[in-house]
C-alpha cells in the first residue's frame, strides 16, 4: 500500500521507477478525500495542484534532474505562507487571505520537488496545544481509546492537523512551527516523529508570526529518518530573515546511523514531576536502558529553573504576540467590521476576527508590556530566560543530549481541559524549556499507554548539533519498534 | 496582583479589541487565573542577571538601507478589504 510507505522508501520506490509520482500521490489525494471529513486534518485541499506537480516531479525522475523530495505528497501546516493558495492561520481574520509569495520552507521543499496536497489544521495563529481554537473546528485525533471509540481524542496542537494527518497516511510528511510544544507534543500525541530545529535552523520568513523569539518550523514524519530528510531539504540560511544562522546545512540522513557509543545522555532531575503517570516515567526508563544498552553513559543532571520555563513562555510569548498581532486591523488585508470611526474599525475587526484564546493571549501580553507593569512581568520574565538558557548551556558542557518524556499525558477528548487556560498551558512542561533555550528537541514514538495511545519520548540537543539528536532518535526508534496503527487506520495495515 | 474591571476594560482598549461589558467578568477571572500563576516568578533572584531578549544569543545582521523589493501594487493591494484606485481606504479620520 503507497500510502504506507516511509518516504526513504517511496524516494527509492520513484527512481526503481516501481510506481510513478502521480500513482503516489493520487493514493495519498485518495485518502485525504476518504480521511479528512472524518478528522479535519486539512483547512485547504489542494488536489489538482498536487496532480499536476506530481506529473512534473515524474517528468524530472525520467529526465534524472529530480530533487531529493521529487514526488514526495506533503501536507503544510497552514501558517506557512503559499503564493496563491489561501493561508488562514486558523483563524476567521484571515479566512479569505491569499499570500501573493511563498514561504521560504515551503519554497525550499518546493525547489526539492515535494507535492503539497493541502493546507494542515491548526490550533488559531499557533496559539493551543489541542487544535480546539482552530475557526475551522477541531482536528480529529486518528487514534482511539482501546474500547471507546465515541471519545473524539485531540491531536494536541498547535500543529495538530500535520500530525493527524501524517499518522492516518493521509501524507508521507509534513511542515509544523513550534513555539513552545506545538510540533513535539502533537507527534507525542499522534504517535509520529516530529523534529523542532534550534531557533535560526529554519527560515521564519513567510510564517505567519506568533512569538517571533521562539517561532520555529519543523517537520513531521512516521520515521526519525523521513524527518531528518525533511529538515535537510527546509533547512538553511536566508537572508530574508534576520534571525537566520548562517551555517552549513549537515546531512542529517547520514547522522541517522551514528549511533549512540560513549555518547553522554542527561536525565534532567526537575522533570519528575508530580503527578507524572507512572507509565510515562516507566517509558522514560525504558528508554534510558535501550541508550544504555547501545552503549550511551546515562548522567543526572540538574536544570534548576525548569519548573520557571512555563511562566516565563506565558509572558514572554503573548507578549511577542501582542505585539506580532496588531497588524491584524481590517486595512490591508483580512477580515474588515466597519466602524463609524478608524478605531471603532479596529476594534471590532479585532474582536470579531479574533477567538477567544488569541484575545486573552493579546490582552496578557498587552498587560505586561503596559507602562508600570513591564519591568515587573516582561523584564523579569527576559531575566529568568536567561537563567534558563545559562542551565541548559551548563548541562551541555558535560552532556551530549537529554531524554525526557514529551509530553505529561497521552492525548486527552475533545472538551477536557477546556475551561481551565492554565491546566491547558501545562500539557507543553516539557517542551517549553527547550524552546525558550532555542535548543533543538524530537519526539520519537516510543509505546503505548494502557489505553493503547502513542507515548512520545523527548530528546533535546546543543544549539545546532541536530544531528546528534537524529543519531539519539533513531536508537529510541529502533528499540521501540513502534508499528501500531492508529484506529482509523488499523482496518487497513494489512 | 488582581485586575480589576476598570483595568480589563483598559487593557483591551491599549489592544484595540472590543470587549461588551457583559463579557468583563468572564475575561477578568480567566485573565486574573493565569496571572495569578504567572507570579511565581517572583520568587526567582535575578539579581545581576541580564535579560535576554532572542531565541538565540546572536547579534542581529545589518543589511544596507536600500529599497529590495516592490513596484507591484496590484499584488500588495489584491487581500485589501477596501480600496480606492491604488490606495487602501479608511473612514474618515480628518474632519
Amino acid at each position: 500500500m503507497l500510502t504506507n510507505l516511509t518516504i526513504a522508501a517511496a524516494r527509492d520506490g520513484l527512481r526503481a521507477r516501481k510506481f510513478s509520482a502521480v500513482e503516489l500521490v493520487d493514493a495519498h489525494v485518495a485518502a485525504v478525500a476518504a480521511l479528512n471529513p472524518t478528522l479535519n486534518a486539512f483547512i485547504t485541499v489542494t488536489g489538482d495542484a498536487a496532480r499536476s506537480d506530481a506529473k512534473a516531479a515524474d517528468a524530472a525522475l525520467a529526465r534524472g534532474d529530480a530533487g531529493e523530495l521529487a514526488g514526495i505528497p506533503l501536507a503544510i501546516k497552514d501558517l506557512f505562507c503559499t503564493n496563491g493558495v489561501r493561508t488562514t492561520a486558523g483563524s476567521r481574520i484571515l479566512e479569505n487571505f491569499v499570500p501573493p509569495y511563498e514561504s521560504t520552507v515551503t519554497a525550499n521543499l518546493k525547489a526539492a520537488g515535494a507535492v503539497f496536497l493541502g493546507k494542515a489544521n491548526l490550533d488559531e495563529f499557533a496559539m493551543g496545544s489541542s487544535n480546539m481554537t482552530s475557526a475551522f473546528g477541531p482536528v480529529v485525533n486518528p487514534w482511539q481509546r482501546a474500547g471507546d471509540p465515541a471519545a473524539l481524542l485531540v491531536p494536541g496542537g498547535s500543529s495538530g492537523g500535520s500530525a493527524a494527518a501524517v499518522a492516518a497516511r493521509m501524507a508521507m510528511g509534513a511542515t509544523g512551527t513550534d513555539t513552545g510544544g506545538s510540533i513535539r507534543q502533537p507527534a507525542s500525541f499522534c504517535g509520529v516523529a516530529g523534529i523542532k530545529p534550534t531557533y535560526g535552523r529554519c527560515s521564519r520568513f513567510g510564517v505567519v508570526a506568533f512569538a517571533s523569539s521562539l517561532d520555529q518550523p519543523g517537520s513531521f514524519a512516521r520515521t526519525v529518518r523521513d524527518n531528518a530528510i525533511l529538515l535537510g531539504a527546509m533547512a538553511g540560511f536566508d537572508a530574508n530573515d534576520s534571525t537566520s544562522f548562517n551555517l552549513p546545512v549537515a546531512n542529517y540522513e547520514a547522522a541517522c546511523n551514528r549511533g549512540v557509543k560513549g555518547l553522554r545522555i542527561g536525565v534532567p532531575r526537575e522533570y519528575r514531576a508530580d503527578g507524572m503517570p507512572a507509565e510515562i516515567e516507566a517509558l522514560w526508563q525504558k528508554g534510558l536502558d535501550w541508550l544504555r544498552a547501545a552503549g550511551a553513559d546515562i548522567v543526572d543532571v540538574s536544570l534548576p529553573h525548569t519548573k520557571y520555563g512555563l511562566a516565563t513562555y506565558y509572558i514572554v510569548a503573548p507578549a511577542e504576540a501582542s505585539s506580532n498581532l496588531s497588524r491584524y486591523d481590517g486595512v490591508r488585508f483580512g477580515r474588515r467590521v466597519a466602524g463609524d470611526d478608524l478605531i471603532e474599525l479596529y476594534e471590532r475587526t479585532r474582536a470579531e476576527g479574533f477567538g477567544e484564546e488569541v484575545k486573552r493571549r493579546i490582552l496578557i501580553g498587552t498587560y505586561v508590556l503596559s507602562a508600570g507593569y513591564y519591568d515587573a512581568y516582561y523584564l523579569r520574565a527576559q531575566k529568568v530566560r536567561a537563567l534558563i538558557l545559562k542551565d541548559f548551556t551548563d548541562v551541555f558542557a558535560d552532556v551530549d543530549a537529554l531524554l525526557t518524556p514529551t509530553a505529561p499525558s497521552a492525548a486527552f477528548a475533545q472538551g477536557e481541559k477546556m475551561n481551565d487556560p492554565v491546566a491547558m498551558y501545562l500539557n507543553d512542561i516539557f517542551t517549553v524549556p527547550a524552546s525558550i533555550a532555542g535548543v533543538p528537541g524530537m519526539s520519537v514514538p516510543a509505546g503505548l499507554d494502557r489505553q493503547g495511545l502513542p507515548l512520545g519520548l523527548q530528546i533535546i540537543g546543543k544549539p545546532f548539533d541536530e544531528e546528534t539528536v537524529f543519531a539519539v532518535s533513531q536508537v529510541i526508534e529502533d528499540a521501540a519498534g513502534f508499528s501500531h496503527m492508529p484506529a482509523i487506520r488499523a482496518g487497513a495495515a494489512a | 496582583m488582581s485586575l480589576d474591571a476598570e483595568t480589563v476594560l483598559r487593557i483591551a482598549k491599549l489592544s484595540r479589541i472590543s470587549l461588551p461589558q457583559a463579557d468583563v467578568p468572564r475575561m477578568q477571572t480567566e485573565l486574573n487565573a493565569i496571572l495569578g500563576w504567572i507570579e511565581q516568578l517572583a520568587e526567582v533572584n535575578v539579581d545581576g542577571i541580564e535579560p535576554l531578549t532572542g531565541g538565540a544569543a546572536i547579534a542581529l545582521r545589518l543589511r544596507p538601507d536600500v529599497v529590495t523589493d516592490g513596484g507591484y501594487p496590484a499584488r500588495i493591494l489584491a487581500n485589501a478589504p477596501a480600496r480606492d484606485g491604488l490606495f487602501f481606504t479608511v473612514p474618515k479620520v480628518v474632519e
